[in-house]
């Protein structure tokens, strides 16, 4: 298990390589949000998901749902280690005629299941599939992801309710509960704590971890997919911007990708030398 | 004389018995949009989603992704109004195959008022790149239309209507996407007409007939595919337009029609409609007389354009 998880936490360093050189060739795109939720995406598709990338519409694949969908760059350089689509796809971020849109779009990227990048929407999609997968007597799984900022739009609420209604257990929610969205402090501009409680006031389980801690992660996953009845939420404390200093809990960096001069350190900070 | 959201709750239970991939989703008034006629029939297949269409919108779109066939139902007012974004984000968009079928489109929602009345659920659906937008005349078309929508694979908002309508089509009426049907021939003006107006048209088409004005009743089931085809020989043939629609006339029927026609065909028009204001309570009949959507309204603008031509 300890080699799992030195494993996993190296995977989502290079993961976290990958998304800063992403963003700063495309010079457009969320940062923060991207290295904070990388961990908890990387042990989703390195450790938890049933996937094959050879076969992105298998039927027995787990769904993955990036409800918080600015942090496409996190996906598809998850995706584009698993073999979905060449690395080289990645440089083409939100380029014209590029299939790695600003925010996630089924219809183009392979392993994509779902349009998101409209706040407070994939929870709702992510619910639909599990009934779904119910309905059908599957055993597939659902994930998604969701900022804390996020959690500000009421339809994630409806969907809560909704999920925990009709004891979809077969659905898992991350909070990559960063603290900060685009005007400042979550605290401040909106408060949602305390998260844990209300998704359990909701009727879901609830397990409070670190997000950054690979082997909290994946403890957490398995024991959400052990959990019978009603639905798993997975919050996370999480830092905006994980991994490079310079990026780091600050909110300016949600939006703003790494400039010729701060490259050098940010890859530096993330144990690279090129 | 059947309601067509009473024409859909035999439908979709019918279809229902046909393909189990068909799910239907509600927000509490399945009793009044008539899923509970599917519900009924097929409980483990049924989502009752509470009063909350924003979800609502949102889970049929999952269930869609992986493989199933929603049908998610409220009034008109909630389904395009409240689950506008989440039609164009989590249903068109990725061009999800969920198909909206609201009821209580239009005035004749009657005596629950302005706030329940929709006139601009057409425009807006319209408006959205991926979908269909479909408003049947009477209960045969829209059983022919609840069938061609599950068929189809993609988006599709049907509008429906709270109160019983006249017959347009005999039984068995075949329903195609995007394909209109003329209903009256005639040459000295056309009606383009979709939903209830249609019978009022053909009402309007016979009454002009005795004043010796040839008129013809072209019913535009699709609004969105437009049947451009049909629009265009109108407008050749006839060289006068008068467009009858229960909604708004910004941006439904007669706007689809006058967009096309004046880059096409620039052709003299009329729109018979709402007149860019909100509801009202009232019966339906009353309503409907009071916001000019009979064929006393569709008789005098006929003879008026065709007055205009000269």
């Amino acid at each position: 298990m300890k080699e799992k998880i030195a494993d996993l936490e190296e995977k989502a360093r290079r993961l976290r390589v990958a998304i800063v050189k992403t963003l700063h060739k495309s010079q457009s795109g969320h940062t923060g949000g991207s290295l904070s939720a990388i961990d908890m995406v990387c042990a989703l598709y390195f450790h938890k998901m049933r996937h094959n990338p050879q076969e992105p519409t298998w039927d027995g694949r787990d769904r993955f749902v990036l409800s918080k969908g600015h942090a496409a760059p996190a996906l598809y350089v998850t995706l584009a280690e698993c073999g979905y689509f060449p690395s080289e796809d990645l440089m083409m971020l939100r380029r014209l005629g590029s299939h790695l849109q600003g925010h996630p779009d089924s219809k183009g990227t392979p392993g994509v299941d779902v349009c998101t990048g409209s706040l407070g929407q994939g929870l709702s999609m992510a619910n639909g599939m599990a009934l779904g997968f119910r309905l059908d007597g599957k055993e597939n799984r659902v994930y998604a992801v969701l900022g804390d900022g996020e959690l500000q739009e009421g339809q994630i609420w409806e969907a809560a309710m909704a999920a925990s209604h009709y004891k979809s257990d077969n659905l898992c929610a991350l909070v990559d509960a960063n603290g900060l969205q685009i005007d400042g402090d979550v605290s401040k501009v909106m408060n949602v704590a305390s998260i844990g409680d209300k998704f359990r006031a909701f009727g879901w389980n609830v397990i409070e971890i670190d997000g950054h801690d690979m082997g909290q992660i994946v403890q957490a996953l398995d024991r959400a997919e052990a959990h019978k009845g009603a639905p798993t939420a997975i919050v996370a404390k999480t830092v905006k911007g994980k991994g490079v200093h310079l990026f780091e809990n600050k909110a300016s960096y949600h939006g703003v990708t790494p400039n010729d001069e701060e490259l050098p350190e940010a890859l530096r900070c993330l144990g690279c030398c090129d | 004389m059947i309601a067509t959201r009473d024409a859909y709750g035999e439908a979709l239970a019918e279809l229902g018995g046909e393909n189990d991939k068909i799910v239907a989703l509600d927000a509490d008034l399945s009793g009044s949009t008539k899923t509970g006629v599917f519900a009924k029939k097929f409980p483990g297949r049924f989502f009752n989603m509470g009063i909350a269409e924003a979800n609502m919108v949102g889970t049929a779109a999952g269930l869609a992704s992986v493989g199933k066939i929603p049908f998610l139902s409220t009034f008109a007012i909630f389904a395009a109004g409240r689950g506008w974004e989440q039609i164009r984000q989590s249903v068109a968009y990725p061009k999800a195959n969920v198909k909206i079928v609201a009821t209580h489109g239009g005035v004749t929602v009657g005596e629950d008022g302005g706030s329940h009345q929709s006139v601009e659920d057409i425009a807006i659906m319209r408006a959205i790149p991926n979908m269909t937008v479909i408003v049947p005349a009477d209960g045969e078309e829209t059983k022919g239309a609840i069938r061609a929508a599950a068929a189809y694979k993609g988006p599709v908002y049907v509008r429906l209507g709270r109160n019983k309508v006249a017959n347009v089509f005999p039984a068995g009426h075949k329903f195609e996407i995007g394909k209109g049907c003329v209903v009256v021939p005639g040459s000295d003006l056309t009606f383009i007409t979709t939903g209830l107006m249609t019978a009022q048209a053909v009402i309007a088409a016979e009454k002009l007939k005795a004043e010796g004005i040839s008129a013809r009743v072209l019913h535009i089931g699709t609004i969105k595919p437009l049947d451009k085809e049909l629009v265009l020989q109108a407008a050749q043939e006839t060289g006068a337009i008068v467009t009858a629609e229960e909604h708004s006339v910004v941006g439904g029927l007669g706007g689809a029609v006058a967009e096309y026609l004046a880059e096409e065909c620039p052709t003299l028009m009329k729109r018979v409609g709402v007149y860019d204001r909100f509801g009202t309570s009232g019966k339906s009949d009353e309503l409907l007389k009071y916001f000019g959507l009979n064929a006393e309204t569709l008789i005098e603008e006929g003879r008026e354009i065709v007055s205009r031509k000269k």
